[in-house]
């Protein structure tokens, strides 16, 4: 696979964590002047390798060379003293200094210990016409649109000389002109010579902006490809972890459900959105139906979950449940219709760490009640020990705090949590994000019984079998908006993946 | 849960404990308590009538440092509902019943008004409620035009200095204070509430709970908290001092609930342990003063003491002594 002059090489690079190999064997080259992406969905290991490159993370086994030489740093800033720079998604300059400070941050041009300001500004200026920018480099930064923070911090990283410039995730929020924007300054940057890690989950902008492709998914490398010599559904079936000759083969073994079904929808979403989230968009849900959201990271699963919860506020549409309009403002009003959400982010927007495994299933069918109605102990006792029976959640006793339990398990606490509300619609939002594949098994089983029981389950899930496996019917959703809905046959890999690439 | 409460209060206990028996070595007949017309007197009870203010405002304070907020005007609504009450007995005739009513319900207001900017405006607590800590000791000094008022009101000194069944009355009153408290967060929902926003508010909101009402609800509280430790302390001092009334009182109250090993990250509280973390704060006081120490050097042995009581709260400290005595003795 080596090609001329790599002037980075990553060879059989390895990074454990407690239980997870974040980085298994993986391979990475980097060619002078070349844009390259790195693709993969959550947890392939993308921001590790990241941060075993630039000496965050230590290392457990292989061998990185940079301009031909072996490289090993202990931090960010000495990989940027070596040249190679990492511009966050979150920038991470001071939004209330100059942007000619910011530039010079702890390095501004001195005489006889004093600041000389007319030197840092002009040399501002100086930096910024070579990404042919124009700016006032008094501002203070946060004056600006976030595009332009970006490019002053490609601009710090310009004038601390970096070879290699590592973009994370750099276009997530910016719009459509301010991405074309950036795109312009990474076509100069490379016509300079400069090599650019371009990290995305957005597949347009890998085939506009990238020559190479390397995907990883799981901690390992999946493969280097030329960009013009991949397909989208290539690349879609690549990062999901198919093969391109199952697509065809593979037939989904679904329950049809009843296709026609008649009557008035247990919810009904006409035309909600919010203007930067999410293009408006209609659900119809049943009772004992499970509705796939199939899509990429980013694409707006987790935005249309939101958006019905109440968790961010819709300026357009209305839910309708059972035919009658409800006024959805926030999670306190949705638990109150009857629905239940199981977050995306289990630490920090599902568990309460140090309440016990008790009080965290109890939580939400309390506030339902009200809180002046206090569950009696005996109750919760009995509630919560059916639970952790119904789900095996796996600990010594229901007074536990919750953040002695493994993954898999907290995340069995949430969806008992939500069940013990006894909700109409349950949301799962990734509930098996990082769980060990028992446990994942476990809860596509839970989540077919308890649709059969009644429930309505809108179910989001980046592993594509599973949204398979579950659904009735499977909703894709791409670049912030719904763009199709398939039932009964339609549900199959390949119509799915062929959803999400055509442009 | 039962088992950690214990083991949390044992610090707290432990400190109070080591100052009761250096009393008990080194200061005569402190432990004598005697009875006098029927009222009990002696050096405890004294430490315990001391705390009272104290005593009432940690308590209000356990329930916002809970969800990891904290409130630094509760000074300046003690001197406002003194003012209140004084202002009230002065000029009118209402009963005793309205100018406790009346005097609770502008420190309730006061308290709501630190809620409102913290919940729902979303301003940082402590400036929130430096805003009220500055700007209430000017209120307290519209209020009574600046004097410091005298109150001659037999009924309303009560409060402060009346015996009931041979109890100081404000000790009776904290103890109310404490049961209602206690039951109101144990028999209902909201002391698990508050602990689940104070322990993970993004968590919270997504799980359903208002966020806002129970941040809104605590400082209020507070504030009410603090208007019936005013109440109390200008029934002692039968008058109003808007200047002085509670000056830096807010400091101990804080002080009390973190010896009382309440965190500071939120999330857990201890109302017991902020009860016995005022004690230490008194009978370290009172102690001091007793022994003789020089007036100038007070401050800092008691500055001293609630150090070293406060890093022995830190397991972290704990851990790494033990560990450094281990390799001491290796």
């Amino acid at each position: 696979m080596i090609t001329a002059n790599p002037i980075l090489a990553i060879n059989r690079l390895c990074k454990d964590f407690p239980g997870v190999k974040a980085l298994d064997n993986v391979d990475f080259f980097l060619r002078k002047g070349e844009i390259h992406a790195l693709m993969g969905e959550n947890g392939a290991g993308k921001s590790v390798l990241v941060k075993v490159l630039t000496g965050v993370y230590k290392r457990d086994k292989g061998k990185i060379y940079f301009e031909g030489k072996p490289f090993y740093v202990h931090s960010p800033k000495e990989a940027q003293e070596c040249g190679i720079s990492t511009v966050y998604q979150e920038i991470n300059l001071v939004p209330n200094l100059s942007v000619a400070e910011n530039i010079y941050l702890n390095r501004q041009p001195q005489i006889r210990g004093f600041i000389d300001w007319k030197a840092t500004n002009k040399k501002a200026e100086k930096v910024l016409e070579r990404l042919d920018l124009k700016l006032d480099v008094k501002q203070p930064l946060g004056s600006f649109s976030i595009a332009i923070q970006q490019m002053v911090a490609i601009g710090r990283a310009l004038d601390l000389d970096a070879k290699v410039l590592i973009l994370d995730e750099p276009t997530s929020s910016l719009n459509v002109k301010e991405v074309q924007q950036l795109f312009t300054i990474m076509r100069k940057l490379k016509s300079l010579g400069h090599s650019i890690i371009f990290i995305t989950h957005f597949i347009d902008q890998v085939y506009e902006i990238s020559d190479r492709i390397t995907v990883l998914r799981n901690g390992m490398l999946v493969g280097e490809f030329l960009t013009d010599s991949i397909d989208r559904v290539e690349l879609i079936a690549k990062l999901m972890g198919k093969k391109l000759a199952e697509f065809s083969s593979e037939q989904a073994e679904i329950e049809q459900g009843d296709e026609n079904k008649q009557g008035i929808p247990f919810l009904e979403v006409q035309g909600l959105g919010k203007k930067g989230l999410i293009e408006p968009f209609d659900l119809r849900m049943y009772k004992r139906e499970v509705l796939g959201l199939a899509g990429l990271l980013g694409s707006g699963r987790t935005e249309i979950a939101n958006l019905i919860f109440g968790i961010d506020r819709a300026d357009k549409g209305q839910i309708l449940l059972n035919g009658k309009s409800v006024n959805i403002s926030n999670p306190h009003d949705s638990l109150k219709f009857g629905f239940g959400l199981c977050p995306e982010d289990r630490k920090s927007e599902g568990i309460i760490e140090d309440l016990s495994i008790r009080e965290n299933i109890i939580l939400s069918l309390q506030v339902k009640k009200g809180c002046f109605k206090y569950i009696k102990r005996k109750i919760q006792e009995k509630l919560v020990s059916k639970y952790i029976d119904m789900l095996k959640i796996k600990t010594p006793d229901m007074e536990q705090a919750i953040k002695n339990l493994s993954g898999g398990n907290q995340q069995k606490v949430i969806v008992a949590r939500w069940l013990a509300s006894n909700p109409g619609l349950l949301i799962m939002d990734e509930p098996t994000r990082g769980i060990d594949v028992g446990a994942k098994a476990e809860i596509q089983k839970l989540i077919l019984e308890l649709s059969q029981k009644g429930m309505a389950i809108l179910f989001i899930s980046s592993e594509l079998e599973e949204v398979i496996r579950c659904s009735q019917k499977v909703v894709v959703v791409r670049d912030k908006a719904k763009i199709a809905e398939l039932t009964g046959t339609q549900i199959n890999e390949h119509t799915i993946m062929n959803k999400i690439a055509v442009v | 849960m039962k088992k950690k409460n214990y083991s949390s209060l044992l610090w707290p206990l432990i400190t109070l404990a080591a100052i009761l028996v250096f009393n008990l070595i080194f200061t005569k007949g402190f432990f004598n308590i005697e009875i006098k017309n029927g009222h009990l007197f002696g050096s405890i009870i004294d430490i315990i009538k001391r705390a009272v203010p104290v005593m009432i405002i940690a308590i209000g304070m356990t329930m916002v440092i809970a969800t990891k907020g904290i409130d630094i005007s509760v000074g300046s609504i003690i001197a406002i509902s003194g003012a209140i009450a004084a202002i009230i007995i002065l000029n009118t005739g209402l009963s005793l019943f309205f100018v406790i009513f009346l005097s609770l319900a502008v420190a309730f207001l006061f308290g709501a008004f630190n809620g409102l900017l913290i919940s729902y405006i979303g301003i940082q607590p402590v400036v929130a409620t430096l805003i009220l800590m500055v700007a209430g000791r000017g209120v307290a000094q519209l209020i009574t035009n600046g004097y410091v008022l005298y109150i001659d009101h037999k009924a309303f000194e009560y409060l402060g200095i009346g015996f009931f069944l041979g109890i100081p009355f404000s000790i009776i009153i904290t103890l109310i204070v404490y049961i209602i408290t206690y039951a109101v967060t144990r028999t209902t929902a909201i002391g698990l509430l508050i602990q689940a926003v104070g322990g993970n508010p993004r968590a919270s909101y997504y799980t359903g709970i208002n966020v806002k009402s129970i941040k809104f609800f605590v400082y209020a509280f507070s504030g009410l908290c603090a208007g019936i430790s005013g109440l109390i302390i200008s029934s002692d001092i039968k008058g109003a001092d808007p200047s002085f009334a509670g000056l830096w009182v807010e400091l101990d109250a804080i002080l009390a609930v973190v010896i009382g090993g309440t965190p500071f990250t939120g999330g857990k509280y201890y109302l017991f342990g902020s009860i016995i973390g005022s004690l230490i704060i008194q009978s370290l006081t009172t102690t001091i003063l007793t022994r003789g120490v020089p007036v100038q050097y007070t401050l800092v042995v008691k500055a001293i003491v609630v150090f070293i009581v406060i890093i022995f709260q830190s397991a972290e400290f704990r851990q790494k002594v033990l560990r450094g005595l281990k390799r001491k003795i290796q």
